[in-house]
């Protein structure tokens, strides 16, 4: 059984599982990154814009 | 370059700092989703954390330090915000963290292809510290030092955490002791044996075990 893999093995085993795991989580990561942001943030971001142009006392700097 | 209307909307016409900051936000959006995506582990929960991440960003605009590092800004904001609306939630409802795990995430809110989902649902076993640390530095690229600033922790905290918690994603993935002679599912069983297999492993509900759990 696999308690009996030499140490050597075991460790090489060990790095590439981590090397794969690491890339596993980069492309989970990168695949919401590269999803089109949805139209709710465009929204929320006109919302914030909106916002500002109406403040009377809107402060220029 | 084809510029959508909104972003061009967000560039144009702005001349007082406002529309720079606006546009930086608007160009970091993709990760705030992917980190909030990574903390709540659900499509829906993560939109909503990251907008409202930008709603405070966009208030508190005054404090960032322009030439300093946006991102790592907005993440700070953004995993305070999750801390913060957890808390509220466990305030309002007693919360069964274990009966949260187990409920996958259904139809449309499916997160990651079924090929990472194995990966995907061994972080969720994963404590918070050691999660958002490897996500960080590990899927996010952030350095040791930025990744313990967004942590509010030290930077030798961050690796340590980082070191755990790719030996327990490891030890979850590929069988502790715990799974030694569980036998790899059937193709179509893999989801299900993979939840069957984090519920043998999830400790009975005894609060934040999850990362401190040592396998053997």
């Amino acid at each position: 059984m696999s308690n009996e893999e030499k140490p050597n093995e075991k460790s090489r085993a060990i790095r590439a599982r981590q090397r794969a795991i690491g890339r596993e989580l980069r492309r989970m990561y990168d695949d919401v990154a590269q999803e089109p942001v949805p139209d709710d943030f465009m929204d929320l971001l006109r919302r914030i814009d909106d916002a500002e142009d109406a403040r009377p006392g809107k402060k220029v700097s | 370059m084809v510029v959508s209307p909104a972003r061009a909307h967000f560039e144009s016409g702005k001349n007082d700092g406002d529309g720079d900051f606006k546009t930086e936000l608007l160009a970091l959006i993709p990760f705030l989703r992917a980190f909030a995506r990574s903390l709540t582990g659900s499509q829906e929960g993560a939109d909503d954390l990251a907008q409202e991440t930008l709603v405070k960003a966009w208030q508190s605009r005054s404090t960032f330090i322009p030439g300093t590092n946006l991102k790592a800004w907005l993440f700070t904001i953004l995993r305070n915000q999750f801390y913060s609306d957890r808390r509220r939630a466990w305030r309002q409802a007693p919360w069964d963290q274990e009966a949260a795990e187990r409920i996958p995430g259904g139809g449309e809110d499916q997160i990651f292809s079924a090929q990472l989902s194995d990966t995907a649902r061994a972080l969720r076993v994963l404590s918070d510290e050691q999660r958002e640390a490897l996500i960080l530095v590990g899927a996010g690229g952030f350095s040791y030092e930025d990744a313990a600033a967004i942590c509010k922790c030290a930077v030798g905290t961050v690796k340590s955490r980082v070191a755990r918690a790719r030996k327990a994603l490891i030890e979850i993935l590929d069988g502790s002791d715990t799974l030694v002679g569980v036998e790899r599912p059937a193709e179509g069983d893999a989801a299900r044996e993979i939840m069957a297999q984090l519920d043998r492993l999830a400790p009975p509900a005894s609060g934040d075990v999850g990362g401190k759990r040592r396998p053997k």
